[in-house]
């Protein structure tokens, strides 16, 4: 089984998008030139989700990645709600009492979020209603809170996180009338999502990282050279200062049991996610919400299925580890990306593909002579090789796509190859999962002159 | 590096012994201009200060001082020949489509060969011909068309198999050969070396040269070039020749006055190598391969190779002055495609190993032609430059005729093709610059089929009609910026694109304008004829009819309202300009002439028009729409239009009246049509274009009125065997020579520029005639369509060119148009070309080698006119006779 060169292009594009920020949205020039983004599914249907909106009541923008496991439900939930929840937590209180307002009084409510989604990323419509309560909630707790402060945007981001976790949960054990919506919140709680988000506005960078996506940044150095620097820790066995934590949340006694096969409980890889309240409630709390949950829900052997070990929940949080960064003008772009890019690159080659990628290939070494002794043949096969690197380039207009066609095609000698991206593409349905995972990826490409400009005034 | 800049170096030849200009500079290598003292100070004043010391000055000064001017500076900035002519390939190549450029590689080759005997100074000129490869069978034709020029002028040439190539040099690869091209005259020199020995001959003949010498500025007043400012003072002079390369753009932008010297530089890159194990023999024929982009020549036991890649990088955009061209930076990925294509043409290289990639920049120009002649806005200051990387190839003859030019007044050969004027102020934009010239550098090698035109730069002179033509299916040209349409490709049918259309064949458009032509004759067409040059020159007295007396061959003293053609001769009688003139009143006239005469014919008038406040000529050019409608019914649509009875006793032929057409009033309604088909053109203000036109084409409906272009005028005007200036008629064609005794009033009772050259021509007879061929067995679906530089066989014997062709659907039979002379059997000398000897010959027409059998007529068909007309016959060139 072949794909042709088109028929790979048209699987590796198929969810790719674009979007160029307007210089000068009305309010300030942005530090973001604009995003792509790409999904390759390994899963059917994927589990991965991405998100991407402009705040339209404050300043900045929000991406993220989500990586669902046991379903994609809840991925999808967080990947509809997060940034609502995130937006409403960063909104001065004069415009929370105007949003309620408008809601009360039953006038139009004023755009929180503008999003940025290809066709194929949805929003369920069925659960928009309860969602929506949910959040009105929220902020009507926050504008009784009223603090007078003004929201700190990693206050903001915990506090939107754990909320969105904790309705999540409240959600399913309060359950629905309507059966496709209770079994709906079901599946959402007993499945999970990791996040990996960014807020951008200006040059304040925050990242909130609950899981094992990554985010990194792209420096170019002086001499034009690519570097990566991490805007995240892993939260999973790898790291050891989660591992630490998990252990101090629980008795000594359950020291060993806690991190199995690099698993929390040897069971989940994520150390932290959305949802899995299997991780989270009692097991009383889980029993009883199971055995009067749909029948669906109760033939589901890994629903019904209690961890072992399982003494002191919770063992599982959806609280995300903030990293705040001021852009500098050599930071010229962001990934945000699941685990699955992250398994089969290394971040420096990250850097450097996506890097090489914005600039063009102008960056490219120039080739000189100079005393050499070089013979025409040996120039003509470093040229054709050279023009084989840049027509790779030059066949993706997304840096997104570019850097899935290097994950999966890419030989020991790190350029791409044709017959292996076949190979791997046209994999069995169920036998891609064992080769590759779900690949999710956001590039966010930032504006240097902006940037420098915003360093200057400061 | 260093050391090969060395090498290079060394390949000059520096002739302490006889040079003059050797002392009076240092000889140390420094390439900086750091003030060094300058032992020989400028003098005061001289009558030429050229300007640029490569092959373009150096040989203009040699050629002048050869014809007897002695007081000539030339100035370089930085060495002599140490920019562009340094780093030039050296390859002189004759195989030039342009027939003007083709004379010019002539004869340089003929003076280069001889230029070490003459100096002592070894020009390394070696005879090694040259073979022009062919991939396709496209590209063969176009070769077979070279080669029958090039033989009819004497240059030995053949078209070979690729056996033979392999033959004439075995490394090439022929596996994808279909032919080639041999000129075994064509030759090698050093360049650098070519142009010191032309200066070393200039300098025995007095011509002083000053090197580290840059001009800042020209000074001009009154028109007139008065001197030349530099780093080093100012030197009065009486003529400036601006031979500055690349940098002869900015010069002439320096001056007050700006000379507009439409020129842009690429970079080039070439490939030196070391010698081969078993070094080339320095005889081995150049290659050019212009499928693969690629020239390979022999050069010191290795290889020289360069090309003309697909997208070239320009550069000094912005202008950025540098002393000499330092050696720009080597870009072996932008080299690659051209490598490639050198390795598939010789296989065996590549364990050869390289020497060096050069860069060296070339300066193009806007139609691949070089920049020579005087300026139309300052008198004296001559240029020389955009060589379009063919420098050295032209070198030779085109510093003759630049100096001819400098001391007759006008070069021993036509040179319109390659003369300044021919651009204006609206080809001097940088930016059209360039973006033509990433056009033009590609386009050196690209297959060049019949009415091929430029892509870029487009859309910059347009009729307000454009958007309304375009949306009708208009497919446009180019002629000096301006849109015009070609045909209107009728709605539901699809012409090939571009590429596909590209054919030596049958072209794609052949019916549709075969039915624009048929609605000519039958009903009436409109044709968008706005780019048309348009003075008008009036006077408070008679100054405005005396001087156009004398500047026009025909009788300018008519009724007012009458329309006059004629020829602006020049002193022998040759045609400057030709054109229609109405007389608007006793003391102003409309003056008609082709689009490309625009800047040429106003510094013609304005040198030769007295200064007198009370006498105005105006280009009003843009001020006027010109609408032609053409055909037997466009009179109905007239007279409708403007309830004015437009019948021939109303509105005779080649009448003007100015007259309401619909709602808009003062419209200038002629009755010339330049087809010899009955109709009118009208002149339109162009805020009335569109309701004008809108007019026409609502109430030429049930007249069966449709638009038309330019292809179906052409097959028109040739099947009537009109001339047109610029592709028939030049400065070296008299109105005797193309049967237009009828526009020459020699009694008009005045003196007129050229009248002299006339009587003489009238008593002793013409060497040239315009003769009109209709192809006999010519099949016009199969066989290969003529164009126009055809040789014209008489009895066996070549007998001139033909100048423009077209396919005529009312003889269904192709129709070409050339001047027939007469050569001695013997001797070759030309002899008086009569009637008779037009009329008693078997004539062919050779199309890329193939010959056709033609039948010539000195006068056009005169069954074609069935709608026999009253006073038509006067536009009818050669009709009417004396």
């Amino acid at each position: 089984f072949y794909l042709t060169p088109p028929q790979v292009n048209s699987i590796l594009k198929a969810n790719e998008y674009s979007f160029k920020v307007p210089e000068f949205d009305g309010k300030n020039v942005s530090s973001v030139l604009g995003f792509d983004s790409n999904q390759l599914p390994a899963n059917a249907p994927i589990e991965d989700r991405r998100s991407a909106a402009t705040c339209l009541q404050t300043r900045g923008m929000l991406l993220g990645v989500f990586d669902g496991h046991a379903g994609c439900a809840c991925a999808q939930a967080v990947s509809e709600r997060l940034f609502y929840y995130i937006a409403v937590s960063l909104l001065p209180h004069e415009t929370l009492l105007e949003i309620e307002n408008a809601v009360e009084s039953g006038r139009a409510l004023l755009p929180i979020l503008q999003w940025h989604k290809h066709p194929n990323d949805y929003f369920s419509k069925e659960a928009s209603k309860l969602y929506f309560n949910s959040l009105r909630t929220y902020w009507q707790e926050l504008i009784d809170l009223n603090s007078g402060e003004t929201t700190d945007v990693r206050e903001a981001l915990i506090n939107a996180f754990k909320r969105l976790d904790n309705d999540i949960s409240l959600e399913a054990q309060v359950g629905d009338p309507n059966s496709f919506l209770n079994y709906l919140v079901l599946r959402v709680a007993f499945s999970g999502a990791t996040a990996c988000v960014a807020h951008v506005d200006g040059v304040d960078l925050h990242i909130a990282n609950t899981g094992d996506s990554r985010a990194m940044l792209g420096v170019q150095e002086e001499d034009g050279s690519w570097s990566a620097v991490n805007l995240s820790y892993d939260h999973n066995a790898q790291n050891e200062h989660e591992v630490e934590r998990v252990k101090m949340e629980h008795p000594k006694s359950e020291e060993k049991s806690l991190v199995k096969q690099d698993r929390l409980l040897g069971l989940l890889m994520p150390f932290r996610a959305f949802g899995d309240v299997k991780f989270k409630w009692s097991i009383e709390l889980q029993k009883r919400v199971i055995e009067s949950g749909p029948d669906q829900l109760n033939d589901n052997e890994y629903t019904k299925f209690i961890p072992p070990n399982y003494h002191t929940p919770p063992y599982l949080t959806a609280e995300p580890e903030v990293i705040h960064h001021k852009l500098r003008p050599q930071d010229k772009f962001l990934v945000l990306a699941t685990d699955g890019l992250w398994e089969t690159m290394h971040r420096h080659d990250v850097a450097r593909i996506v890097g090489e990628y914005l600039t063009g290939v102008h960056h490219q070494q120039p080739i000189a002579v100079g005393g050499y002794k070089v013979t025409l043949g040996q120039m003509h096969g470093l040229l054709t090789e050279r023009r084989a690197r840049i027509s790779s380039v030059f066949e993706d207009q997304n840096a997104a796509t570019h850097l899935i066609r290097h994950a999966v095609g890419n030989n020991e000698f790190g350029t791409v190859d044709h017959e292996r991206l076949s190979k791997m593409l046209s994999l069995p349905e169920e036998l891609a999962r064992m080769y590759r995972d779900d690949i999710t990826i956001i590039v966010v490409q930032f504006n240097s002159h902006v940037i420098g400009a915003y360093q200057n005034e400061e | 590096v260093a050391r090969m800049f060395l090498r290079l170096l060394s390949d000059i030849q520096w002739r302490a012994a006889h040079s003059k200009w050797r002392r009076m500079t240092s000889s140390q290598r420094s390439t900086s201009t750091t003030a060094e003292p300058h032992p020989v100070s400028l003098p005061a004043q001289a009558q030429v200060v050229i300007c640029g010391g490569g092959i373009m000055g150096t040989s203009v000064a040699y050629h002048l001082s050869k014809m007897g001017w002695k007081d000539i500076v030339l100035l370089e900035q930085g060495r002599l020949a140490a920019g562009t002519t340094r780093f030039c390939a050296g390859i002189v190549s004759t195989a030039r489509p342009v027939s003007i450029e083709l004379k010019m590689a002539h004869y340089s080759n003929k003076l280069y060969q001889q230029l070490e005997q003459e100096t002592g100074v070894q020009t390394g000129y070696m005879k090694t011909g040259s073979i022009s490869l062919a991939q396709t069978q496209d590209r063969l034709i176009s070769l077979k068309r070279i080669a029958s020029s090039l033989n009819v002028m004497g240059i030995p040439c053949e078209i070979i198999s690729p056996k033979k190539v392999v033959q004439l040099h075995p490394l090439i690869n022929i596996h994808d050969l279909v032919g080639a091209m041999y000129v075994p005259e064509d030759a090698l020199v050093s360049s650098a070396n070519v142009s010191l020995a032309l200066a070393t001959a200039a300098s025995w003949n007095g011509v002083q040269i000053h090197e580290r010498t840059s001009v800042s500025h020209v000074t001009v007043q009154k028109g007139r070039v008065t001197g030349v400012e530099t780093d080093r003072g100012r030197i009065q002079c009486e003529y400036f020749v601006n031979c500055a390369g690349q940098w002869a753009y900015e010069l002439g932008h320096s001056g007050e006055e700006p000379v507009h010297i439409p020129l842009h530089a690429c970079e080039h890159f070439y490939l030196l190598t070391h010698p081969l194990k078993e070094p080339l023999s320095s005889s081995l024929p150049t290659v050019v391969d212009p499928d693969g982009r690629i020239y390979i020549r022999n050069w010191q036991g290795g290889i020289l190779s360069g090309g003309f890649e697909k997208n070239p990088k320009p550069l000094f955009t912005e202008g950025r002055n540098q002393l000499e061209i330092q050696n720009l930076q080597e870009d072996w990925d932008h080299f690659g495609p051209l490598l490639s294509a050198l390795l598939r043409r010789m296989p065996d290289l590549e364990a050869l190993q390289i020497m060096q990639l050069v860069n060296c920049p070339e300066s193009f120009t806007p139609d691949m032609r070089c920049i020579m002649g005087e300026s139309p806005t300052a008198r004296g200051y001559f240029v020389l430059a955009g060589m379009n990387s063919a420098g050295i190839s032209y070198g030779g003859g085109a510093g003759k005729y630049l100096a001819e030019w400098m001391v007759n007044g006008y070069p021993s050969e036509n040179v319109w093709p390659l003369d300044l004027k021919r651009f204006g102020t609206l080809q001097s934009s940088r930016t059209f610059l360039r973006h033509r010239v990433m056009e033009v550098m590609p386009l050196m090698c690209d297959l060049k089929v019949p009415r091929w035109d430029f892509q870029t730069g487009r859309q910059l002179r347009t009729s307000p009609l454009y958007d309304r033509l375009d949306a009708q299916g208009a497919r446009w040209m180019e002629k000096h910026g301006f849109e015009r349409v070609k045909y209107f490709v009728p709605p539901g049918k699809d012409l090939l694109d571009l590429d596909h259309s590209k054919t030596f064949y049958k072209p794609d458009w052949f019916d549709i304008v075969g039915s624009e032509v048929k609605c000519c004759k039958e009903a009436v067409c409109v044709i968008d004829m706005s780019s048309f040059t348009k003075f008008e020159i009036s006077s408070t007295g008679d100054q405005a009819l005396e001087s156009l007396q004398y500047l026009f061959s025909n009788d300018l003293d008519v009724p007012v309202g009458h329309v006059v053609h004629t020829g602006m001769l020049n002193e022998k009688g040759g045609y400057e300009n030709d054109c229609s003139i109405a007389r608007l009143s006793k003391r102003s006239f409309f003056m008609i002439s082709p689009t490309d005469q625009q800047v040429h014919c106003w510094a013609w008038l304005r040198k030769r028009l007295p200064d007198d406040s009370n006498l105005v000529m105006e280009d009003v050019t843009w001020k006027y729409t010109a609408l032609n409608l053409i055909g037997p019914r466009a009179v109905d649509v007239l007279s409708e239009l403007s309830y004015a009875p437009m019948t021939a006793e109303h509105f005779p032929s080649l009448f003007c009246k100015e007259m309401s057409v619909g709602y808009a009033n003062g419209i200038r309604v002629m009755s010339i049509t330049h087809t010899g088909e009955p109709g009118f053109v009208l002149y339109i203000p162009i805020e009335y274009a569109l309701h004008v036109y809108n007019e026409v084409m609502n109430m030429g409906q049930k007249y069966g009125i449709r638009n038309a272009g330019y292809y179906a005028l052409r097959s028109l005007r040739i099947e009537k065997f009109f001339a047109f200036w610029g592709q028939d008629l030049d400065a070296f064609t008299t109105p005797m020579e193309c049967g237009r005794e009828f526009q020459v009033k020699l009694e008009k009772g005045m003196q007129f520029l050229g009248q002299e050259a006339l009587l003489e021509q009238k008593q002793n007879g013409v060497y040239k005639r315009f003769t009109m061929f209709i192809l006999e067995d010519h099949d016009t679906d199969m066989d290969l369509w003529p164009w126009w530089g055809e040789p014209i066989f008489r009895n066996g014997r070549y007998v001139g060119k033909t100048t423009s062709s077209a396919y005529s659907y009312t003889l269904k039979r192709h129709v070409c148009l050339g001047f027939v002379h007469h050569f001695d059997e013997k001797t070759g000398e030309e002899l008086v070309v009569t009637t008779d000897f037009i009329n008693q010959g078997e004539y062919e027409i050779d199309i890329a080698g193939q010959r056709f059998q033609a039948k010539a007529k000195l006068y056009p068909f005169s069954s074609l006119f069935t709608q026999r007309r009253r006073k038509d016959e006067a536009e009818l060139s050669g009709y009417q006779r004396e």
